[in-house]
């Protein structure tokens, strides 16, 4: 087959909705996208361990400490899914680690801010993980079998997390007045930059309709942005706290709560690594990861042992 | 002593075990040096965790200040904690949380196997699906003492210095006062005395598959975690865990 024949072939399997599967045949353009999406997505759910780890030995009963723990545990294994999914395109775990590490691979924004209160746990899991699922949930009908796979399962854990932190808002927001005041003042710090976790507004993404194309992704920023506002806004109502959007108004033709302008200018210093957390967050991993190569050094290091050892077991006989 | 006060005490010393522990395994949470090891430590954090819970539940059954399992967690002072000082020493670095680990892993799997026959009946049911997670945790972390021990010349030095460290602290687990001799008396809790020679065997045998030399000093008799001497480093865990709680009293969570 010719190069033109497999990319009418590729594109025509996009078009009647199959999978694509890591050995078929995809433009290189497209496996080069896909490790980059996934690869983000595993980062994220790895540094986005970093907010919420903060508070687990802090946690201020035995079940929040257990949940959080085992919260925040599911997130290392979606990582290391996405991981999985990233190296069926023929990409080194290693790899895409080190890229993180040396400040060529990107994570999400949100996780560049600081979680400084109780209150943020519960507001990560409310909204963030809820934004999360909202974007995952397109990615199940992804036209890459081993992302769409790992979607359906993450969104499950996703959809879990979100109950348990929207439970730990509505305790705080019928709890005493400062656990009240805990619980507006987390979702007045996290509101927008939820918001923003969504990219940048369609006519500045720059990726998007390649994508979109390759039904990679089925929804536009701009699209999802707006599915995630109308999950949260009644909400928020539910749980008695205010949304800090005073230009925050329902269209009565569609239906659809329409948000007052997002501070692009601030998501920009945030890709740029000039958010609050930036430097420490990639600096955490570093030392963990860098700080654990002696261990990884010595597994290899036994493996081999073993290996030599049953060899000459094996001559021997 | 009256008996629900002994036994009270009893239980406390063992879930206080597990809550330092778990809690000390999980500051390793998201910064593993691996993402699979990262997820095992927390298993292990969250398996103890909720051990800790189960006995705490049954402590408070003949507590006769009679309070709840957070009250004891989270607004008992320093001096109150029964734990072994094994469990609350630092993480130190993956050699150092390993072999602490192992040490208390090969000892819960002893006390829980032994537990299965209390007279109990919450606490041996208890004890026998308990010991099928003690059981798991024990091959993960020996099979990480060997493979330290015997991977690169890095390795075997950092876990022969925990070894050092360490097994002079497990003197804790088999010593006996009167109330450990009256709990395990009335058949309720584990006599730990019994099984300290079991331990010792099992652990050298380990060590030497580990290429990982015998400790020149092997107990210290100055420890007294289970009257509530604590080091300097519990201390440390009690203010990081207790100061949300303690900072809202009477707020729920």
């Amino acid at each position: 087959m010719t190069e033109a024949s497999r990319q009418f072939d590729f594109e025509g399997r996009i078009a009647r909705d199959e999978k694509i599967e890591p050995n078929d045949w995809m433009p290189s353009r497209y496996r080069r996208q896909l490790v980059r999406m996934i690869s983000q997505h595993a980062h994220s759910e790895v540094v986005g361990m970093l907010p919420e780890g903060n508070w687990i030995t802090r946690a201020p009963s035995l079940r929040r400490k257990i949940s959080l723990l085992a919260k925040v545990q599911d997130e290392a294994g979606h990582g290391l899914y996405l991981y999985g999914a990233a190296e069926t395109l023929g990409a080194e775990r290693e790899d895409l680690i080190n890229r993180l590490l040396g400040g060529d691979a990107r994570y999400s924004s949100i996780f560049n801010y600081p979680s400084v209160t109780w209150g943020d746990v519960g507001v990560i899991g409310w909204l963030v993980d809820q934004a999360a699922m909202v974007n995952q949930t397109m990615l199940t009908k992804c036209s890459y079998g081993p992302y769409a796979r790992a979607m359906i399962q993450i969104c499950k854990e996703e959809n879990f997390h979100k109950r348990q932190g929207m439970e730990i808002m509505a305790v705080l927001s019928a709890g005493t007045s400062a656990q009240r005041a805990m619980a507006q003042d987390a979702l007045d710090r996290w509101w927008w930059p939820t918001l923003m976790m969504f990219g940048p507004p369609d006519e500045e993404s720059p990726h998007s309709s390649e994508l979109i194309g390759w039904k990679v992704k089925m929804k536009s920023n701009d699209e999802l942005r707006q599915w995630f506002v109308d999950l949260a806004v009644p909400q928020a109502e539910a749980l008695d706290l205010q949304i800090p959007d005073p230009e925050l108004v329902r269209d009565s033709k569609t239906g659809h709560w329409i948000s007052g302008p997002i501070n692009w200018d601030e998501f920009r210093s945030i890709l740029e690594g000039e958010g609050p957390c930036n430097r420490e967050r990639i600096e955490s991993r570093r030392e963990s990861h860098f700080g654990g190569a002696w261990v990884r050094e010595a597994a290899r290091a036994y493996e081999e042992k073993c290996r030599k050892k049953k060899a000459l077991e094996r001559e021997s006989l | 002593m009256v008996w629900e006060e002994l036994r009270f005490q009893a239980l406390l010393r063992h879930a206080d075990d597990r809550l330092v522990l778990g809690h000390r395994l999980s500051e390793w949470c998201g910064h593993g040096p691996t993402l699979e090891e990262d997820i095992a430590l927390s298993n292990v954090a969250l398996d103890l965790l909720g051990q800790a819970k189960v006995i705490f539940e049954q402590s408070i059954k003949t507590d006769l200040k009679k309070r709840s399992v957070d009250d004891l967690i989270y607004f008992r002072e320093i001096r109150g904690y029964r734990n072994v000082i094994l469990v609350e020493q630092p993480n130190g670095d993956f050699a150092c949380t390993i072999l602490r680990q192992y040490f208390f892993d090969v000892f819960n799997r002893l006390w829980l196997n032994s537990l299965q026959s209390s007279i109990d009946k919450d606490l041996s049911s208890f004890a026998r699906s308990a010991l099928k997670e003690a059981i798991y945790h024990e091959r993960h972390t020996k099979s990480w003492v060997v493979r330290l021990g015997d991977g690169t010349k890095e390795s075997n030095e950092r876990i022969q210095e925990a070894v050092s460290v360490f097994y002079p602290l497990s003197y804790e687990f088999f010593a006996q006062d009167e109330i450990d001799q009256k709990v395990f008396s009335k058949g309720l809790l584990p006599n730990t005395a019994c099984f300290e020679n079991v331990w010792k065997e099992e652990v050298a045998l380990t060590l030497l598959e580990a290429t990982l030399q015998f400790p020149k000093r092997t107990s210290t008799q100055m420890l007294r975690g289970r009257e509530g001497r604590h080091t300097e480093h519990l201390d440390r865990i009690l203010s990081e865990m207790q100061s949300l709680a303690r900072a809202h009293p009477g707020a729920s969570w």
